[in-house]
């Protein structure tokens, strides 16, 4: 498990996404089976294991510190893993293999738990001891989702990601047969039913680069506002996947107990009520919980607008044209509110299509979706076939507060950027931008944060409130968890107003009122 | 006598009325006793200064040759007023030093000031030194500090540069010490290659050579293209556009303070490096153990965990409550 902390407190320190893909790829080829397996399912929240409580830990510990120094200790060190692993007192450096540390959390009786776990603590170095409290507590925290673990076993060479993708479902820790299949292996045997499939997704487009195409080529569909989904029942196993391939079938059992068909759907998620569809911050709401209470199901139900079929009663649809697909997904009665089909959008030219997409029926709608009619359905983003012409993105005008350094190719740059709008006469931040500029811009920014400090907390500057930043976003919800009781989505500065006096910038009553 | 009566707390730092003097005072003195270089315990402006050779010619490199009215190199036992003073060595850097105070009819007291017993390439180890009085740290005073080897340390250094070939790995140290120490680590470690230094740290890198401390090339971390994978720079330049010529660095910090995941967050520091020039637990605690002092009394740092363990195990002790001291100084 040596190598396992070592990974842990890397992943931990390292902010980069593609620096963590390559600890975590470096990892898994050096690493046996199956501790290699057993660290990607702890890691991505994949690992059953009998959940230690803190209670435990504090009674573990009680036994063999001071309560004062330990609570002066815990103090200081503000988690109790960690204060545990360093506190422990024990000279001990064992090199103890993560699949014993996993057995003994998966077999070990409740009863002989605490003395089991003191053993294990009392045979490990620190930074083991944190590793297996860690698992044992089930709390990572290192930022690794499932599809960059799947993404990092796909850099190790062999199928790629989108196939395993295809068969992850389908298995279980430690994961022997994808390991099997990259170092040259067979293909795993689909054991799941209900797999997930690659999704099919689009490239950006604008109205100069469609007057190339024939119109007449392709289908044209509203841009929902919800989630990306795939729905699927097979043989009577119901499954909701994201389309990163996450599984969220026990946040919507609403829309699983809907699927009374048997196939693959691609569609959007979205919250109904009768016909109207709700703002993306009320399916939020729903995204992310474990159970689901009935008051929530009432006043946030959940229904899908289909846009394609992939599997259809025992036949793989995927190599057909669009429009063949399309013809059985209309041809369908799905048996259910819930669920409705994604109308076609009725246009001549790309003139036609830009008028409808200047002027939506819907403010849940965020542009045009454009695919060709005999495009087959191909997971991935291939370029061409299907694009996204989004409508144009909301604008304020509001003023830099707050910045703080980025991290690698960003270190020694302020380049996260906290701004606010006008409230009274006061300034309050309403979100965080770091993207959007050039590489030429983020020095002026740069410059502008260092010659404009009023103050400094740890690597953060407070600034004079001088700066107009024009902020682009594709929406804002209402939320509890920010002080302006606004949070926007997608915000990047899309210009730099080196013109623009402060006082003219906006109001927070500007951006209150494009909620929706 | 009582040993207060012999030294106390004033707000210039602890007072030796017999001797009139101060031992590392905070505000200009008539006449200072330093344990070591730190900016924070040597301060400019004193009428006249004691301390070890090493101390001296340092302070001279840092406030120039005029920094004090007088100065005089501690050697053997010194007669001062009515006390007897010596320096011993501290372990903590180049020319540290504890300081014992012996009064006629009196106890003997010994101020450790900053002190570390761990192994240390660029100074002498700590010496031990018998007292009725000892009066130490406590920044690292809490059972969670069990400093790691630092050759354990430099085997993650050496891990990370291997993993990221392609990044300048840049590692915070205080210019004092730290950053000596860290260089020496690293070539006990193995990493032959140029090592870059910022500019703050020449003429002390410059110093510790002259002084017979092997620190391998080092090349200056100035120039707009800087050839070597490992640069070392005090923590402060981080903060300034001089990392912006190094391309995706990972930064790397080493302090004693790393062991707390919140502390090397709080600074954005991709590679913690446990690296301590103080005392940790298990030190701080055999060493009250070992001299067996009738009295500890502690200067700084966290002083309620090892005062609580000192009432544990039956030491009397005191804190003196001394502002003005850095946990561990940048």
């Amino acid at each position: 498990m040596r190598g396992f902390a070592t990974l842990l407190e890397r992943l931990a320190f390292t902010p980069a996404r593609n620096g963590k893909l390559q600890l975590l790829r470096h990892y898994l080829e050096v690493t046996p089976d199956p501790d290699r397996g057993y660290a990607l399912a702890a890691l991505t929240g994949d690992l059953s294991l009998r959940a230690v409580t803190p209670s435990l830990l504090r009674g573990l510990v009680a036994e063999r510190v001071d309560a004062q120094l330990f609570a002066l200790s815990y103090d200081f060190v503000g988690d109790l893993a960690e204060t545990i692993a360093l506190i422990w007192d024990s000279n001990r450096d064992e090199d103890l293999p993560l699949h014993r540390a996993v057995e003994l959390l998966q077999t070990t009786g409740k009863a002989g738990l605490p003395a089991a776990i003191a053993g294990v603590l009392d045979r490990l170095g620190p930074s083991q001891r944190l590793a297996f409290l860690k698992l044992a507590t089930g709390n990572m925290r290192v930022g690794l989702s499932a599809r960059m673990a799947r993404m990092a076993l796909a850099q190790m060479g062999g199928p790629g990601v989108a196939a395993i993708e295809e068969i992850w479902h389908g298995l279980t820790p430690p994961y022997q047969p994808v390991f099997d299949w990259i170092a040259g292996g067979a293909r795993p045997e689909q054991a799941a039913k209900a797999p997930f499939r690659p999704v099919m997704l689009s490239t950006p487009t604008d109205l100069d680069q469609l007057r190339a195409l024939d119109p007449a080529d392709y289908l044209a569909e509203w841009k929902w506002d919800g989630i990306r989904v795939q729905a699927i029942n097979d043989g009577g196993v119901r499954r909701l996947f994201s389309r990163t391939g996450e599984e969220i079938s026990a946040s919507f059992p609403d829309v699983i107990a809907a699927l009374n068909f048997d196939g693959a759907a691609d569609g959007e998620l979205l919250v109904r009520r009768g016909a109207e569809v709700a703002p993306f911050g009320d399916l939020q709401k729903r995204l992310g919980r474990k159970a689901v209470s009935k008051a929530m199901l009432a006043s946030h139900p959940a229904g899908l607008r289909l846009y394609d079929l992939m599997i259809w009663q025992g036949s793989d649809l995927r190599d057909l044209p669009l429009s063949e697909r399309r013809a059985v997904l209309e041809g369908t009665d799905f048996g259910s509110e819930r669920i409705d089909i994604s109308p076609r959008l009725d246009f001549a030219t790309w003139d036609d299509l830009a008028a409808l997409r200047a002027d939506p029926p819907d403010a849940v709608i965020e542009g045009v979706m454009i695919k060709r009619r005999d495009s087959a359905y191909v997971g991935g983003r291939p370029r061409g076939p299907w694009f996204k012409w989004k409508r144009d993105p909301m604008v304020v005008d509001a003023v830099l507060l707050y910045a703080q350094r980025g991290h690698g190719k960003r270190s020694g740059f302020y380049s996260d950027f906290t701004f606010g709008l006008w409230s009274g006469d006061q300034l309050l931040p309403v979100g965080k931008a770091y993207f959007g500029f050039t590489d030429e811009e983020l020095r002026e920014l740069d410059r502008f944060v260092r010659n404009h400090t009023t103050d400094r907390f740890g690597p953060v500057r407070a600034l004079e409130p001088k700066l107009v930043l024009e902020v682009a976003f594709e929406g804002v919800n209402a939320s509890s968890r920010h002080k302006s009781g606004l949070a926007m989505r997608f915000p990047r500065i899309s210009r730099i107003r080196w013109d623009k006096p402060a006082a003219e910038a906006d109001r927070l009553e500007t951006l209150k009122a494009m909620i929706g | 006598m009582r040993a207060d009566q012999i030294l106390h707390p004033t707000p210039a730092g602890l007072y030796c009325p017999q001797g009139d003097f101060h031992i590392d005072p905070l505000r200009p003195v008539p006449r200072a006793l330093i344990t070591h270089g730190h900016g924070d315990h040597a301060r400019a402006g004193h009428g006249a200064v004691l301390a070890t050779r090493q101390t001296l010619e340092m302070m001279a490199i840092r406030y120039g040759d005029d920094f004090a009215g007088q100065r005089q190199a501690a050697q053997g036992a010194i007669r001062i007023g009515d006390v007897s003073v010596s320096f011993h060595p501290a372990g903590h850097i180049l020319g540290s030093a504890q300081i014992a105070v012996t009064a006629d009819a009196g106890p003997k007291i010994v101020v450790s000031g900053d002190y570390c017993r761990t192994p240390n390439p660029t100074c002498a180890p700590y010496e031990p030194v018998p007292c009725d009085i000892f009066v130490t740290e406590a920044t690292f005073g809490l059972p969670v500090f069990r400093h790691p080897d630092p050759m354990a340390e430099m085997a993650r250094l050496r891990a990370s540069m291997a993993e990221f070939p392609e990044r300048p790995h840049l590692i915070g140290a205080y210019a004092l010490g730290k950053a000596q120490r860290v260089i020496a680590l690293a070539r006990a470690a193995g990493i032959d290659g140029p090592i870059a230094i910022h500019g703050a740290m020449q003429r002390l890198c410059d110093y510790h050579v002259q002084q017979g401390i092997d620190l391998g090339p080092l090349v200056p971390a100035t120039a707009d293209q800087v050839n070597a994978q490992l640069v070392i720079a005090p923590p402060s330049a981080f903060a300034s556009p001089w990392v912006q010529r190094f391309a995706d660095p990972v930064i790397g910090f080493a302090s004693g303070w790393m062991a707390v995941r919140a502390r090397a967050r709080q600074r954005g520091v991709e590679l913690p490096l446990v690296i301590s020039d103080h005392v940790d637990w298990p030190q701080v605690t055999a060493t009250i153990r070992e001299l067996a002092p009738e009295e500890v009394w502690i200067t700084h740092g966290t002083e309620d965990g090892l005062m609580r363990w000192c009432e544990i195990e039956g030491f009397a002790a005191r804190p003196l409550r001394l502002l003005g001291y850095e946990d561990e100084p940048e």
